[in-house]
């Protein structure tokens, strides 16, 4: 095992790496072919980085895309594709926006209050999904892109005056929350203020982690994920774990919106962040569904959105991060896939090579590690 | 001699009629289907006196909305049926509006119509080196060009379309009309007959003026794109070649096929589609190109093609349903969408009455207790919020979804990764 050990880890790293060097290339062609420097964005963006006040900026909003991340690689784990991880968090942030504009509890309890309005609200978006999918068969991706639509129209009605909304000026809100519920910053200086919540986001990280690779149900899960029938057979319910899959998703997805709701804006507008759902699925690709991984990912797609304003100023257009993100996600998913092959290959002429040698046959077997456990 | 034969018929399971009920609606029946819909739909607009529901400017409206929708689900059939998933229509769509918009306000509309689809065929492309070649999961390459596809636009859109008249940072300059037609004749006396108000004659008027009046020529290429799909996929050898590629590739490759070669042809011709879609939105719908202009169309084309079963004839019943919609809530007229709840509740009571007939009691008295629902929120209220009707489309794929996920059928192979040789 430990012989195998550091080439695993080489063929992990090489992935992502070859991956941002070729988004980093390709973006560098495509500021050429526009007539521009290659260089110079790139270190621009790199030098705002060492900005404190950008560094604040960075990490309140990779918590937001950690969350979500995380909600879409519960999903990927048990093969189940949750891209309705972006209706789940508008619509759950919007319901503690409004439960915390109307109910004044202690802090001690309305904090709690709001995260499980979140948290609930998410699943039962998700595990609407999730029950088509197990009684009725429903693909998954194609009910969350319906359910996601029908958030957006729920979202429209509750922002109308007579429902949940208040107008301020020309913007849809849902009202002030009330100070029992905002959850007080870490104070950076002058710098600004970190969420209080982007600490729930390392917590939620770290609980992914145990849940899946410490738990029975951890197991279970990514026992169905990398073969249904296999689990089915060991007495999984499949049916069962999907739709405890989905909800977990939901669940977290709920989550998402709620560093920025509690910590900054206290109410749902209009500028609420939209889109983080759909980038999750992204940076939890980038991130391999690894919970250290797709904090860096989290990490490099905030520093992209957050560095890349400065470029306006410099002649450049700010566009070009956006177009790096998509370069990112798409080179990653080949990198990854042949690199895999690539490994998969190696190991069985390596295999090839050791039978004909005449060693035992399974000593090294390290890519069943799932079963072996 | 006749008795056992027709013993034995009755007990065959044959394999003509093996497909459960209602998959395969023939011709007359499917006639009558929608004959009954317009029939219910006209007696609703006389009781409730909502004559905008069948109005002539309300279908063509519910036309030109349909066609983007259209495109991209036939898009997405193309790339289904070979097996490919295409969940990035959404990229190839925005493609296709900034290529066509881009081309059509320097070199005229019909350069721009083939630019934009050149655009979306080169997404098209993408997607097929990324899921065909280097075999990675379908879905995530479409999230992926759509990401792409978004960022590209809004990154070329100043460059391109910035210091000319009537051009932004988000908007292309205005693009010349492709021209539109009008029957002469037909469509005055559809829309005389339309004034009328008559039980059905004036719906199926009004339906048909939608079809004559002020259309737009790639409306026509659009409707044409149907049927010569279906035929080129199920009448032609290469249509039987790219669809084995999606039931079965291995057997496909053992009978001499070059899957990749049509894997890819079909996903290219599938962003072709889309990008026309999408052309149809920044040069016929909207005289130009504008940021975010394609709204989650290309979703909901896909959507519509599931909802069709991945047939091309069901898939333009779904886009026209959408479109439909889409024109109720542009056009306004919260009494109709009022008026259209009516239909709704009368559609329940007869779905129940079906369920009854065919003994599924439980199911027909949810179905009941529903249909009841709807019409106490009908007399009930004057009015329906908008968003409702927004949200319709999606509600109804849902539960069409819900009611008959076991009676869909998608290609076999559809989203499946394929090697060559793999079937060794």
């Amino acid at each position: 095992m430990k012989k195998f050990d550091k080439e695993r880890v080489l063929l992990a790293v090489a992935g992502p790496v070859i991956a941002l060097a070729v988004a980093f290339v390709l973006s560098a062609i495509v500021l050429i072919a526009s007539g521009k420097n290659p260089v110079e964005p790139f270190a621009l963006m790199f030098e705002q980085a060492g900005f404190s006040d950008i560094q604040v900026l960075i990490v309140n909003q990779a918590s937001m895309y950690y969350i979500a991340a995380l909600a879409v690689a519960i999903g990927f784990r048990m093969n189940l594709f949750n891209i309705g991880v972006d209706g789940q968090y508008q619509l759950a942030a919007m319901m503690a926006a409004v439960v915390g504009a109307h109910a004044n509890l202690p802090a001690a309890l309305q904090v709690p209050l709001l995260l499980l309005t979140a948290v609930f609200t998410g699943a039962f978006w998700s595990g609407i999904a999730g029950v088509l999918k197990v009684t009725r068969g429903v693909s998954e991706v194609v009910a969350t892109i319906m359910l996601n639509a029908i958030a957006t129209s729920l979202i429209v009605y509750m922002w109308k005056p007579d429902v949940f909304g208040v107008k301020v000026g020309n913007n849809n809100t849902t009202g002030e929350m009330h100070e029992s519920g905002w959850i007080p910053g870490i104070d950076m200086g002058a710098a600004g203020e970190i969420y209080g919540l982007v600490i729930l986001a390392v917590l939620l990280g770290i609980g992914y982690w145990i849940v899946l690779n410490r738990t029975r149900f951890g197991f279970d899960l990514r026992a169905s994920g990398a073969s249904e029938s296999a689990a089915a057979a060991s007495g999984v319910s499949p049916k069962r774990m999907v739709l405890t899959a989905m909800l977990l998703s939901g669940a977290i997805a709920g989550l998402a919106g709620l560093p920025i709701l509690l910590g900054d804006t206290h109410t749902y507008s209009l500028n609420f962040p939209t889109g983080i759902g759909f980038l999750g699925i992204g940076i939890a690709l980038l991130g391999r569904n690894s919970p250290v991984g797709i904090a860096f990912a989290a990490l490099l797609w905030a520093w992209l959105d957050k560095a890349s304003p400065e470029l306006d100023f410099h002649g450049y257009d700010k566009e070009i991060a956006v177009i790096m993100q998509g370069l990112i996600v798409l080179s990653v998913v080949v990198s990854y896939e042949a690199v895999r092959e690539w490994g998969l290959r190696r190991q069985q002429r390596r295999v090839g090579a050791e039978l004909a040698a005449g060693h035992v046959l399974g000593a090294n077997n390290t890519t069943k590690e799932v079963a072996g456990r | 001699m006749t008795a056992p034969t027709t013993a034995t018929d009755v007990n065959q399971p044959s394999l003509e009629h093996a497909p459960p009920a209602g998959r395969r609606m023939s011709w007359p029946v499917l006639c009558l289907v929608i004959a009954g819909a317009l029939a219910l739909t006209s007696l609703v607009r006389l009781i409730t006196g909502a004559d905008g529901i069948t109005n002539v400017s309300q279908m063509s409206t519910a036309l030109q909305l349909a066609v983007p929708i259209g495109l991209a689900g036939l898009g997405g059939l193309w790339a289904e049926r070979a097996g490919v998933v295409n969940i990035g229509l959404e990229g190839m769509m925005i493609l296709g509006t900034w290529f066509g918009a881009w081309a059509g306000f320097q070199w005229g509309p019909w350069t721009g119509v083939l630019v934009g689809l050149i655009g979306g065929a080169l997404g098209g492309l993408l997607h097929a080196i990324v899921t065909v070649t280097f075999n990675v999961n379908h879905i995530v390459s479409g999230v992926a060009i759509n990401i792409l596809a978004l960022g590209a636009t809004r990154y070329l859109a100043p460059l391109a379309f910035e210091g000319r008249s009537g051009g932004s940072a988000k908007q292309s300059p205005a693009v010349d009309s492709l021209g539109h037609f009008t029957v002469p004749g037909l469509s005055d006396g559809l829309s005389d007959l339309n004034d009328k108000g008559w039980f059905f004659v004036s719906d199926v008027a009004g339906l048909l003026g939608g079809l004559v009046t002020n259309v737009s020529w790639l409306t026509l290429i659009a409707v044409a794109l149907v049927p010569a799909t279906w035929w080129i996929l199920w009448r032609t050898a290469f249509g039987l070649r790219l669809r084995s590629c999606g039931e079965n590739p291995i057997a496909a490759e053992s009978l001499g096929v070059n899957v990749y070669k049509y894997k890819y042809l079909a996903v290219i011709i599938s962003g072709a589609l889309a990008g026309l879609g999408g052309v149809f939105l920044s040069i016929v719908a909207n005289p130009f190109y504008l940021e975010g202009q394609t709204s989650g169309r290309g979703y909901i084309g896909l959507a519509a093609m599931i909802f069709g079963n991945w047939m091309p004839g069901g898939l333009a019943i779904g886009a026209g349903l959408f479109g439909y919609t889409d024109s109720l809530n542009l056009r306004g007229g919260s009494a109709n969408v009022h008026a259209l709840l009516l239909l709704g509740a009368l559609l329940l009571v007869i779905g129940a009455i079906w369920l009854a007939v065919r003994k599924k009691y439980v199911n027909a008295v949810i179905t009941l207790v529903v249909g009841a629902l709807v019409f106490a929120w009908y007399a009930g209220t004057n009015e329906v919020p908008n968003q409702v009707v927004s949200a319709t489309p999606y509600v109804i794929t849902l539960v069409v979804l819900a009611l008959s996920a076991q009676r869909l059928r998608m290609p076999k192979a559809d989203g499946m990764p394929y090697r060559k040789g793999q079937g060794k």
